[in-house]
């Protein structure tokens, strides 16, 4: 994070759009499917043809209720609306979306920091076409003609709004990555922002201090990823303080990110903004889903990442980071089976947290892993080769004592060491004398010999031991 | 054509007659009158053939090809059909063809009907006397120098000229039961969400309504029988089965309670349609039910709402229609300039003005003070029906407040043209079915029709008393 100047701050507001992974579109039973052949998934609806009409997906209802729930959000009788405008990727020129009666609304989300974050509201809309602008320069402007592929338009998506309630491009990424996993968890996304499945536009102003009422924001969009998310509210609160300082006003825009280039570009003024005319769909009925069926989706949901982060540091003592990356990773069950099995909770977090990244680690049978961290306690392995067993734990399957046994690892006596090192001691005289003079930094050499001279079978730390023992 | 559409099926099942001869009666009645009338955009002859053949041929097989069996019918050209132009009597959608069927003609196919072609209409359903056509006006076969009424006068006419004994129309404001009155004959719009809308190009979608003209009341409860009930793809139509309303088309208005509508009464109704709207509550009280005057107040706000609402869901409804995917397209330099040249070449006047009308009802800052507002008459229309049905069963009132008027009497002020359907919008807003039955001739000798109005879903009543007025007048020919 970098801190801005003279004592300005950021407010952010983001919204979040995700598609939802149904098998077919919100309003229609054209398929929804991602990176087909052009114009293929589609049917009469989804093309918005003379006499066509919408019938809405259940499945998009259940899953937009199971991010509603998830986010603590009230699940309310909603009604969807029409959103009026001409453009080419939009087969009707309307969007059905909900407007003054979203689906779910007034939740929250949690951070890992524990700063909770208020959601405004979760609502359904519909997905539009996608638009390819070709020859000249392949820009809007320049486009010898547009190819517009409508297999996205109708897809389900629910656009999640914060309220303005984030203070730094850092809290907005964590934000981000937080809701990215209540969704993939909830089964209702697969969170991939590089295909677009889940799409970020963030709201930024400035103002000095904590106190003032919030500056005039803009909104940032095309942005593709966490880390151009930070990058773009960055460089977005540095033109306004910029304008600012310089004495001029900021003007209520929309700005396009352009990654390459590092900027965004100012697409449209308020004063430029669409009359959207918005009224209720006649074509739709009102959304008044049964309290029940509200409740058996409640009952269904899955312990959610934070819960899951608050008991995996509980019963290990694992910091927020690590237990951050070990849920994302979906290594905490193993963690805590592993546990259960008698394993050290310590050597756990620190596999699962460093050693563990590749994708087969969750297929770990518990009570090896636990095994595995009881020998490195004991003395049986050393760091290095626990590493290695575990290693191979992932590749094979095998239990931990017989890929020790199979690379030879075997638990060194101490009094085997002892000599070991007194052995280097005596071939090293100078280096000693400098160890015992205080030269602290040549214990990494004496502990290298070691290492060498038992093929790197030693403990490194019992080898430390026993120099400091012997320098007395 | 004197056959009624029950007599032909009736026929065709049992191998009296084959659907081949029945269908070429109804081409050679075409080929004899359709240029001076023009009821249709398109004759479908060689697929009606193939069609008619392939019923005889079940029948021959010993197979009952359903109810509407060999019946040769019409469809406005707002319905779509599979691979066969579908104009909304607009240029906008030149060389449009659907790639699927409306559900209504799928269910009248598989009833075994016949489709002889796409009837004229106004553009885009707007109009009350077919003139809004952008391929030019139908006449009146009862009189060639007046209008046939709107939007379905291809409809109405190809029913009155004796062309087929069935079609279908749409009816967003009177669409239906206008026409019928001007033609003469028998017209329903059904209760809201009881056809399937699907299919059926969109003018304002909270109030358009598929429903059947025909010649006599009975064949009008077969084929509303026919294209009634549950459809999913169609998320307003109603999760329930259609009653039989055939079985009761003999059980006449004794002890029925019907409500004389003040409102529908008062200026504007010419006194030969009055007297002849007199003549059917005299009918009904001689069949021994009561008749009282009723007021329905917020009824008397109808048009100014329905001019608000319809207009707002018909500018986004024809968004669509940019040029971009199918139908007309003018080509220009930006996608925006290819909108507006595609769209001002191909909309009519009507059309054009009913977008604006819309549009700026919809405009953030006026939303409240128009279509907020029209809302609420809308609610205050139903709630004032309601409390009309809780005293009366069935309501009455003219459908038209004049005869057939000749062509270009009322295009020059849109308002006048609009004053046509007073007494049949209200009916929309409110969502309830009522239908327009012949009752004799005002003073020119042009057909009047009746309108007898039901609560929702109460279609079974109103078809019996429909069927006590056309038996107190006999059937038109």
């Amino acid at each position: 994070m970098s801190d801005l100047p003279n004592g300005w701050t950021m407010v952010i507001g983001l919204e979040v759009h995700t598609e939802l992974l149904t098998k077919t579109k919100l309003f229609s039973g054209a398929p929804n499917e991602f990176g087909g052949e052009p114009n293929t998934c589609l049917d009469p609806t989804s093309l918005g043809l003379p006499g066509s009409l919408p019938v809405l997906n259940r499945k998009a209802v259940e899953l937009a209720i199971r991010i509603g729930l998830a986010l603590e959000c009230s699940v309310r009788r909603s009604v969807f609306a029409r959103k009026n405008y001409f453009y080419p990727d939009q087969p009707k020129d309307y969007q059905i979306s909900q407007y003054d009666l979203p689906i779910n609304s007034d939740g929250r989300l949690e951070l890992p920091n524990g700063k909770v974050i208020g959601i405004t509201r979760a609502h359904l809309e519909e997905d539009t076409g996608k638009s390819s602008h070709s020859g000249g320069g392949g820009r809007i402007h320049d486009a010898v003609y547009t190819l517009v592929d409508y297999n996205r338009a109708g897809v389900p998506l629910l656009e999640i709004v914060s309220e303005p309630d984030l203070r730094t491009a850092d809290e907005a990424k964590a934000y981000v990555v937080e809701l990215r996993s209540i969704l993939v968890a909830v089964g209702a996304s697969d969170g991939k922002m590089e295909e677009g499945s889940m799409r970020v536009d963030a709201n930024v102003s400035v103002r000095r201090g904590e106190s003032e009422p919030f500056g005039t924001r803009c909104e940032v969009k095309n942005v593709n990823s966490i880390r151009s998310l930070g990058r773009a509210i960055e460089y977005e609160a540095r033109r306004q303080i910029d304008l600012l300082e310089a004495g001029e006003p900021v003007h209520q825009q929309t700005r396009h990110w352009n990654e390459d280039e590092g900027r965004t570009i100012s697409l449209r003024s308020k004063e430029e903004a669409t009359d959207y005319r918005y009224f209720a769909d006649p074509d739709l009925v009102e959304l008044d889903p049964d309290p029940e069926w509200i409740e058996e989706i409640r009952a269904s949901l899955p312990v959610l990442p934070r819960r899951r982060r608050a008991l995996l540091s509980e019963r290990t003592g694992a910091s927020v980071e690590a237990s951050v990356l070990v849920v994302e990773r979906g290594l905490d069950e193993l963690v805590l089976a592993a546990l259960d099995a008698g394993g050290d909770a310590g050597r756990l977090i620190t596999h699962a947290e460093h050693n563990l990244s590749d994708e087969r680690a969750g297929r770990l049978s518990p009570s090896n892993l636990a095994d595995l961290t009881t020998m490195e306690v004991g003395g049986q392995l050393t760091a290095t080769q626990a590493k290695t067993v575990l290693a191979e734990m992932v590749d094979t399957g095998d239990a931990p004592d017989v890929i020790a046994a199979r690379n030879g690892f075997e638990a060194m006596e101490s009094s085997e060491l002892e000599g070991i090192v007194d052995d280097v001691i005596a071939a090293n005289p100078g280096d000693w004398a400098a160890f015992c003079a205080g030269e602290n930094k040549v214990m990494g050499f004496f502990v290298g010999q070691v290492m060498k001279a038992t093929g790197g079978q030693a403990d490194g730390r019992s080898v430390s031991a026993i120099l400091n023992q012997r320098r007395g | 054509m004197t056959s009624t559409a029950r007599e032909i099926a009736a026929a065709v099942r049992s191998g009296e007659r084959t659907a081949v001869e029945v269908l070429e009666a109804a081409l050679a009645e075409i080929a004899s009158r359709e240029g001076e009338i023009h009821a249709f955009n398109l004759v479908t002859a060689e697929a009606a053939r193939a069609r008619a053949a392939e019923i005889d041929a079940e029948v021959a097989s010993g197979r009952d090809p359903g109810p509407l069996a060999g019946v040769p019918i019409a469809l406005k050209d707002n319905l779509c059909t599979r691979g066969v132009p579908t104009t909304c009597g607009s240029r906008i959608l030149e060389g449009w063809r659907p790639p699927y069927n409306a559900t209504v003609v799928d269910l009248l196919a598989l009833a075994g009907a016949v489709s002889v072609g796409k009837t004229n209409l106004d553009e885009f359903a707007m109009g009350s006397s077919t003139e809004n056509s952008a391929f030019g006006p139908t006449r009146n076969p009862r009189d060639l120098s007046r209008v046939p009424g709107g939007s379905s006068g291809g409809s109405a006419a190809a029913v009155a000229a004796g062309f087929v004994s069935l079609s279908l129309g749409s009816d967003t404001g009177g669409s239906i039961r206008q026409p019928a009155a001007l033609c003469g004959v028998v017209g329903v719009k059904p209760t809201y969400g009881l056809v399937s809308r699907y299919g059926l190009v969109a003018f304002a979608s909270s109030l358009d309504q598929i429903g059947p003209f025909s010649t006599n009341v009975a064949d009008a409860a077969l084929m509303l029988e026919v294209i009634a009930g549950h459809d999913p793809m169609d998320s307003t139509s109603i999760p329930l089965d259609v009653a039989d309303i055939s079985d009761h088309l003999e059980d006449g208005v004794a002890g029925m309670r019907i409500g004389l509508v003040e409102e529908f009464l008062g200026e504007g109704i010419a006194d030969d349609v009055r007297r002849r709207v007199e003549a059917a509550a005299d009918a009904f009280v001689a069949a021994g039910a009561t008749v009282e005057t009723v007021s329905v107040p917020a009824a008397a706000y109808g048009l100014d709402a329905y001019y608000l609402i319809a207009p707002a869901e018909a500018s986004s409804n024809l968004a669509r229609y940019d040029a971009v995917r199918f139908g007309l397209r003018v080509d220009a330099p930006t996608t925006p300039e290819m909108y507006n040249a595609s769209r001002t070449a191909g909309f009519g006047d009507e059309v054009k003005r009913r977008i604006m009308l819309g549009t700026y009802a919809l405009s953030a800052g006026y939303y409240d003070a128009y279509y907020g507002t029209a809302q609420k008459v809308r609610t205050l229309i139903r709630r004032d029906f309601d409390a009309a049905y809780e005293r009366f069963d069935l309501l009455l009132s003219p459908t038209s407040p004049t005869t057939a008027f000749a062509f270009g009497d009322k295009t020059a002020d849109p308002l006048t043209m609009y004053l046509n359907d007073v007494c049949t919008i209200p009916t929309n807003l409110a969502g309830h079915p009522a239908m327009s039955v012949p009752f004799g001739v005002g003073d020119d000798g042009l057909p009047v029709g009746v309108q007898i109005l039901a609560p929702m879903l109460g279609e079974v009543a109103m078809f019996s008393a429909a069927a006590v007025l056309e038996s107190a007048i006999g059937v038109p020919l």
